[in-house]
């Protein structure tokens, strides 16, 4: 698999208020593409539909309308196809603190996707192979025994991209993967999903309402605003050249030291 | 392990083993003899009835009884209030409606009359077929607070997580989902043994438990029977009225000690504790 293509995607909720229902567009005629390699911005403030097309990637939600094309084909809820897929597109999600069962061992929940996905492997080998996502996570060896509660914020979010990694993903989902964390340890944690990209040459959705961390980490930035795709072009051209009034208060709203300097030594 | 916790493990212990060894050690509860009404001592440890059987004789298959009923209605208990409440709240839909409407008719089906019915309607009541009854009455309320729990943590991340690496959904719900149930369900099954004993004890005393069988209720029922208040006869009602007592307080005791474990809040919430915070803060 090489591209995911979502076409024209409409989710809408139904709401019950008493007799009446009301209909609420979460994610309004949004297209975009992502290919292997390359990183899209999603930038949107709360409630503006970036978690719900995380979840109709993730097959979690199904769409109003719209479609999601692998490689031009549509993409299957059921059967073998649907499996692939699975494998294919994996998710980060935002918090670090409910992604990971308390029941159970961080070995756990590393050698579940690998055994999922190689099913011909024997103990050995997928003890190996959790292993080797620990060190690729830059995570201790030692780790593997350990339960949860007996890890940082950040130490649990590099066992998510693990976990993410284990099937061997071509796109990689991170729904806010470190608005959760210490503001100390997030450039890590990102500098960490960069470098795994680059290696993998994994296609990613990275989803945020940080501008800066979006310019930084993306090629690309698409700007969401009540569901609807309000901006989409290169990161440089959306930050330095805003049209839409919504990203332009976005920023605005970033600290940008020339900008206060000049204010200062006026 | 806290005191709490020591206590009621203790007590149910004693009392446990004492139903399991217990009747192989001691004769016949059933054999009458000529020494209507004598105390303790005198060859036996709590004295006889009224007809002159032993009754310490007659406490320990008792025991016996009441446990047994307290293990059926509370394995039962699990096993309805797991399928009606978890498996209904995670497989969702239609599923969860129909198995949600159910439970809550059987939560506003009044316990007690329909016992009455039932146990009025059939002469030959086996042991079992009261501990049934009971279940039958008995597991609503727990699977209602199961489905609220399910519900809560089928939409959480690590289930999302799961569901999004491919795994079977009868595996997302045993290996997932039940083991953060584990200490809920262990606290409905302590409380469900807890009602269990004491529902047959009231049915046994009102007339209507298991016929020709040993338990607290019906040694309760003879004693009332047999006029032991008026006649001062103390060891007789006095050892099965303590024994529910006793180990309705170790089920609870228990069962506290597994809620703290679910919730720490709970744990040191006396008013000497709370003023130590008050102090600190």
């Amino acid at each position: 698999m090489s591209v995911l293509e979502m076409r024209e995607m409409v989710k809408e909720y139904r709401l019950r208020e008493g007799l009446r229902t009301t209909r609420l567009r979460a994610v309004d005629n949004v297209s975009f593409e992502l290919t292997p390699g390359r990183t899209i911005a999603l930038v949107g403030q709360s409630g503006s539909g970036k978690s719900t097309i995380a979840k109709l990637l993730m097959q979690l939600e199904r769409p109003t309308s719209g479609s999601i094309l692998v490689d031009g084909e549509p993409m299957q809820y059921r059967g073998a196809r649907a499996a692939a897929y699975r494998k294919a597109v994996q998710m980060v999600f935002q918090d670090p603190f409910g992604s990971l069962n308390p029941y159970h061992t961080i070995g756990h929940h590393l050698a579940r996707p690998v055994t999922l996905h190689h099913p011909d492997f024997t103990r050995e080998q997928v003890d190996e192979r959790v292993l080797e996502l620990l060190r690729r996570v830059r995570l201790d060896e030692d780790y593997v025994g350990r339960k949860p509660h007996e890890l940082s914020g950040g130490q649990r979010q590099r066992v998510a991209i693990a976990r993410a990694l284990a099937p061997e993903p071509a796109i990689l989902v991170a729904d806010e993967p470190v608005s959760m964390l210490d503001v100390s340890i997030r450039l890590g944690v990102l500098n960490l999903l960069a470098a795994l990209q680059r290696e993998e040459n994994l296609g990613v959705l990275y989803i945020t309402h940080d501008l800066a961390t979006a310019r930084h980490f993306s090629d690309e930035i698409m700007v969401l605003y009540h569901g609807a795709v309000v901006e989409h072009g290169s990161a440089d051209d959306v930050i330095l050249n805003p049209q839409h009034e919504y990203t332009q208060l976005l920023a605005e709203a970033s600290p940008a030291p020339e900008r206060r300097l000049a204010e200062l030594g006026h | 392990m806290t005191l709490k916790l020591a206590v009621g493990l203790g007590i149910a212990g004693i009392i446990v083993v004492f139903g399991v060894v217990g009747p192989l050690l001691v004769g016949n509860p059933s054999t009458v003899r000529d020494l209507g009404l004598t105390g303790p001592g005198n060859g036996f440890l709590l004295g006889t009835t009224q007809t002159g059987q032993d009754v310490f004789a007659q406490l320990a298959y008792a025991t016996r009884g009441s446990l047994i009923i307290g293990v059926v209605v509370g394995a039962l208990t699990l096993l309805l209030s797991s399928f009606f409440g978890i498996v209904g709240a995670f497989v969702g839909g239609w599923a969860d409606e129909a198995f949600s409407l159910f439970t809550n008719i059987m939560l506003v089906i009044p316990g007690l009359p329909l016992v009455i019915l039932i146990s009025s309607y059939v002469p030959n009541k086996s042991i079992w077929l009261v501990a049934a009854v009971l279940a039958i009455t008995s597991w609503a309320g727990s699977a209602r607070v199961l489905r609220g729990f399910t519900l809560s943590v089928r939409s959480r991340d690590y289930v999302l997580a799961a569901r999004i690496s491919g795994e079977k959904r009868w595996r997302i719900l045993f290996v997932e989902i039940l083991p953060n149930l584990i200490p809920l369900l262990a606290s409905q099954v302590v409380f469900a043994v807890i009602f269990a004993i004491l529902g047959e004890a009231g049915l046994s005393f009102l007339g209507l438990g298991a016929s020709g069988s040993f338990t607290w209720g019906t040694m309760l029922f003879y004693a009332q029977n047999g006029l032991a208040l008026r006649l001062g006869a103390w060891w007789w009602f006095a050892p099965p009225g303590l024994a529910i007592a006793l180990f309705g307080a170790a089920l609870s005791l228990i069962n506290f000690s597994i809620d703290e474990i679910i919730n720490p809040k709970l744990r040191s919430q006396t008013r000497a504790e709370r003023n130590k915070w008050s102090v600190k803060s």
